[in-house]
């Protein structure tokens, strides 16, 4: 019933984004202009009748459903700016981007929740003081500026998604995990002498589960966007870039593609940690 | 107050006192060009030394500053002011007007906020005159940046609205207008205030990072992001130091954003 709950919010998003990103697409300034118009040859009337050809375009919800019709097809157009198939560049930059996204999401989280837990475990005032000041300063900076210093020192760029990632994992983890260190039962556990080790895996880590299977969805979202000064600054051949350039040339048929397909990714990431947060509820004591 | 907010207040009077002296503190214009001294280092004409095109570092520092942090709070009032208006009147009338006008929002924030930011901006022109240019970026991100804060203000209007005064209030005959204007707006004016200070280092990044990308203020203008994208040049992080100076007043600007927003979000 959940799972039906969820794959029904995510088709109505996806309907209702797509409508919304056919009407930008509708409404983008060339919309409907063909360069055949200019070709000094054609008399008036033959100008007529190619916009004619293209008037049912012109009603958004016919525009929208052979839009819709095409997509089912895997016909998502074709860049303005990059005269080739919007699909055939997905296909060639999205594994990229996926690969940048992933390995920054694993290691921003491995990175921000190890620390999380050491903080709190610890409860050392100079580790908590260290890791709020590097915490602080990454949150002050933007992902462009991160990226610019990536290509001036000539770092990896791929790292720099897991330092966007990182700050947030480990401010939101050591919130979470110090409201939980302080539940009764942990009390009774630690009075009760049981290890360090044991008192984080078996009686702080589960309660915040949940919460943090939350964090995932927006982790992935925040990848995203990060992706986009990073590959656009680093020269990384992923959609980041390629939304960076289609913004450029105006290619709004690309762009909106793009940030459907992204769309697409962060609800189904939401959904799978609203998922996962209720398996670990149900799990949890 | 504690220590630490009070010198983040101080900081932020005090730099924005100075950016908007700017006219009296710059040595030159922001736009004027020194031909003869490109790429020069401080010296005392030019404190911060001299761009690739020969302007004044200094003078286009406060310029930009001025132009960042007077507009950025002018977005975030914006987007403060749509989310009361949206999720303060989902919140104050329930039901299912809340529930459709969440659902919306929730579209809204399900959509990748830098990727829209640059789908909108892609609509509109982008060679455009540098103040155009500013008041588009500002306007889009106030525009695009009221969901997240209109739940919050919508789950505070909820809980208001099923709490004793408003019950008391509607038992003695408040109308539905009077009810929103007297008894909901003065309550919900903490969390307003806080989602205010909450937007405003937010949009001070967004626009850094559209500005990097190109798709920012547009030139001669300065402003943070335009000034951060110099760093492009660099060839190594101690080549030429000075040119961080626009970077560190920054981090120490959202920094001090952040610092005093920890005690401005307490009463929300």
């Amino acid at each position: 019933m959940r799972l039906a709950k969820l794959v029904g919010k995510v088709l109505v998003v996806v309907l209702l984004g797509g409508f919304l990103g056919a009407t930008l697409v509708r409404f983008a300034p060339g919309f409907g202009i063909d360069e055949e118009e200019l070709d000094i040859r054609l008399s008036d009337q033959s100008i007529r009748a190619l916009r004619q050809m293209d008037a049912p375009k012109s009603n958004v919800v016919v525009f929208y459903l052979s839009y819709l019709r095409k997509m089912i097809g895997g016909d998502l157009g074709t860049s303005r700016t990059l005269e080739r198939p919007v699909s055939r560049l997905l296909a060639e930059r999205f594994p990229e981007t996926l690969k940048s996204v992933g390995s920054g999401l694993a290691l921003g989280w491995i990175l921000g929740l190890s620390l999380a837990v050491a903080v709190v475990q610890s409860r050392a005032w100079y580790l908590n003081w260290l890791a709020s000041f590097v915490v602080g300063v990454l949150l002050c900076l933007p992902a462009a500026v991160l990226a610019l210093l990536f290509v001036v020192e000539r770092v990896p760029a791929r790292l720099l998604l897991s330092l966007v990632v990182f700050p947030k994992v480990f401010r939101y983890a050591q919130n979470l995990l110090e409201r939980c260190a302080a539940l009764p039962h942990v009390i009774t556990a630690r009075a009760k002498g049981l290890g360090n080790v044991r008192v984080m895996l078996w009686h702080i880590l589960p309660p915040a589960l949940p919460q943090l299977a939350a964090l995932v969805g927006v982790s992935v979202s925040l990848a995203f966007a990060a992706s986009i000064p990073m590959e656009a600054l680093c020269d990384l051949p992923g959609i980041g870039q390629l939304a960076w350039k289609a913004a450029l040339g105006r290619d709004v048929e690309l762009l909106v593609n793009l940030t459907m397909i992204v769309a697409l990714v962060t609800l189904l990431a939401n959904s799978a940690g609203d998922l996962a947060g209720g398996v670990f509820q149900a799990g949890a004591p | 107050m504690k220590p630490a907010r009070l010198i983040a207040i101080a900081i932020l009077v005090l730099i924005s006192a100075g950016c908007l002296l700017a006219n009296l503190l710059a040595p030159a214009p922001y736009a004027h060009q020194f031909r003869d001294l490109t790429d020069a280092a401080p010296s005392h004409q030019h404190l911060l030394g001299t761009d690739d095109l020969g302007r004044d570092r200094f003078s286009r520092l406060l310029y930009g500053t001025r132009v960042s942090l007077l507009l950025a709070p002018a977005a975030a009032l914006l987007a403060s002011l749509l989310a009361g208006l949206i999720g303060g009147t989902a919140g104050f009338l329930g039901g299912r007007v809340e529930r459709a006008v969440m659902a919306g929002t929730d579209l809204f924030l399900s959509l990748p906020w830098l990727f829209l930011l640059i789908t909108v901006r892609a609509l509109l022109p982008l060679n455009v005159s540098p103040v155009v240019s500013v008041m588009v970026t500002f306007a889009l991100l106030g525009c695009l940046g009221w969901a997240g804060a209109a739940r919050v203000i919508c789950a505070g209007a909820r809980s208001f609205s099923q709490s004793d005064f408003v019950l008391l209030a509607r038992a003695s005959g408040s109308s539905g207008f009077r009810l929103l204007w007297r008894h909901f707006l003065p309550n919900l004016k903490p969390v307003l205030f806080a989602q205010f200070w909450i937007s405003v280092p937010v949009f001070i990044l967004a626009e850094a990072n559209l500005g990097i990308l190109g798709l920012g203020v547009a030139e001669p203008l300065p402003s943070w992001g335009s000034m951060l994208r110099e760093l492009e040049s660099l060839s190594s992080l101690s080549a030429q130091p000075w040119q961080f100076a626009p970077l560190i007043v920054f981090v120490v600007v959202v920094t001090s954003f952040h610092l005093v927003l920890t005690r401005q979000e307490l009463p929300a």
